[in-house]
């Protein structure tokens, strides 16, 4: 656990010294909610998508940082000296996890907020369970994050996976178009990707609707962050060639 | 089998994708030495110090360090390395590293100081590494190996790119650090640095060429340096026919292009 928090620490230690980056994540979020209010002015379509950007947000910029920012470990060597040392691979993934979930909750925080307070979004739900959706949301794409930084040996491809495992799941959210409306094979594809349930959820909070349903939704989301993560943690070897 | 070695390597063998890097590969090291492992670039130098550290895939052989096998979860924190590439994170200071790796090996903060004053980095202390030279990038990295005051230090090429002053300086850390009986394996392409070392394993081509001191190296081979030295062990294959001196040894030179001794 000590080692866990380290690991954590020094994540958001090198995250200090890089102020641009903490600039692009806490306040970039907001500016984008708040272009989509501006776009729709007028209309109640800001008040239907507007829990879906703050589903989607923690999730897309937690999965770019977790990827580059791990990818580079492996490549610099820190990672090999890490793994020579008594540092387990949870202990390496879990402060990684800590720290990128710390940091979208604060960007949850401001993002809400500005949505709340200067965009007039209405959340009927519990504000508690709309920050904890939107933190899951944020370990979900930093467990992607890790697993996609596997399986790339540059930047350039760690980026390209965001297509692959972001955009299809946008796609199928229902934000396009409702799950019910798509081919048969879609629709049940959209149901068990883990950002549809992370839209739905949202959505129920915004409208406090919460039911059974959502608290499925949660556990559909967590059976994918502890996929991704057993899938980033085999991916971690001691030995290579 | 020498029963004080605490490195023993076995037949090892290394194979990457189709090419044998490292071939039967035998050797045994004892605390309290600088160990040199010499050879030119793309010799398996590298690959073999990474097979000690546990850290390489091996197609054959064994070794052993400390009685354990190598990578055994136990040696990791008698096990101090510094690999090639600096491997320390650029956007923290020289303190914030050194600390970080420090409470990974479970030690106080003393101990990251210490190292920080033995690697004469006190002065770079709050520096983010980015803003370091290449040199200092090393030292910091060096500082990270000696956390804890490991039993076996293994260093990749620790003195590329510093000044002949703080070379001079770093060989004679070494020096203490052995004569406190660490097992200090240094690796270095140049072949100047041999005369620092206790014994030296000669590599090339991903083989074991001799495991000898420097003294007798040069004694053997009749060369006056050791990088002549070195350039008559590999144009007469191993020690065993390495000629000393007479015209069979001025052919050997002239082949590979030696100086006269």
């Amino acid at each position: 656990m000590k080692r866990t928090v380290a690991t954590a620490a020094r994540v958001h230690g090198q995250i200090r010294h890089d102020p641009r980056t903490i600039a692009l994540m806490l306040v970039v979020p907001s500016l984008l909610i708040g272009l989509m209010a501006w776009i729709f002015t007028d209309t109640n379509v800001f008040q239907h998508i507007g829990p879906a950007m703050i589903a989607l947000f923690p999730f897309v910029v937690m999965f770019l940082v977790t990827s580059i920012a791990t990818l580079r470990e492996r490549r610099s060597g820190t990672l090999e000296r890490l793994l020579s040392m008594p540092l387990a691979k949870g202990e390496f993934i879990f402060g990684y996890a800590l720290a990128f979930t710390l940091v979208a909750v604060l960007q949850t925080v401001i993002a809400v907020s500005f949505a709340i307070l200067v965009l007039g979004l209405e959340i009927s739900g519990s504000l508690l369970l709309l920050f904890s959706v939107a933190a899951l949301d944020a370990l979900l794409g930093t467990s992607l994050g890790l697993m996609a930084s596997a399986f790339a040996r540059t930047e350039f491809q760690v980026v390209q996976f965001m297509p692959l495992l972001i955009f299809p799941q946008f796609l199928l959210s229902g934000l396009i178009l409702p799950r019910g409306q798509l081919p048969g094979a879609l629709e049940v594809i959209g149901d068990w990707l883990p950002l549809s349930h992370a839209i739905d959820a949202l959505g129920d909070v915004a409208a406090g609707t919460e039911d059974s349903g959502t608290w499925a939704s949660l556990l559909v989301i967590g059976g994918w962050i502890l996929g991704a993560l057993l899938v980033g943690s085999l991916t971690l070897r001691r030995r290579t060639a | 089998m020498n029963t004080k070695a605490c490195i023993q390597v076995q037949k090892l063998s290394v194979k990457r994708g189709k090419s044998l890097v490292l071939q039967d590969i035998d050797c045994e090291l004892a605390p309290g030495r600088i160990i040199g492992l010499l050879g030119p670039s793309g010799s398996g130098k590298s690959t073999l110090l990474r097979s000690i550290v546990g850290n390489q895939i091996t197609s054959g052989g064994t070794v052993t360090v400390l009685g354990l096998p190598a990578g055994h979860k136990s040696l990791r924190h008698r096990v101090g390395y510094m690999t090639q590439a600096a491997s320390v994170y650029d956007d923290l200071t020289v303190q914030q590293n050194v600390a970080y790796f420090a409470k990974i090996l479970g030690l106080p903060e003393a101990e990251a100081t210490r190292v920080i004053v033995a690697t004469d980095l006190q002065e770079q202390a709050k520096r983010l590494v980015l803003d370091l030279s290449g040199g200092q990038r090393n030292r910091v990295s060096l500082a990270i190996a000696l956390l804890g005051s490991p039993d076996i230090v293994i260093l990749d090429e620790p003195t590329v790119g510093l000044d002949p002053v703080l070379r001079a300086e770093l060989w004679a850390l070494f020096a203490d650090l052995a004569a406190s009986g660490i097992c200090m394996v240094v690796s270095s392409h140049v072949m100047d640095e041999a005369m620092r070392c206790d014994e030296m394993l000669l590599l090339r081509n991903g083989q074991l060429l001799a495991q000898i001191s420097p003294g007798e190296l040069l004694r053997r081979t009749g060369a006056s340096d050791p990088e002549d030295a070195f350039l008559r062990l590999i144009a007469s294959g191993g020690l065993d026919s390495a000629p000393t001196s007479g015209p069979s040894a001025a052919r050997h030179r002239a082949r590979v292009g030696g100086k006269p001794s």
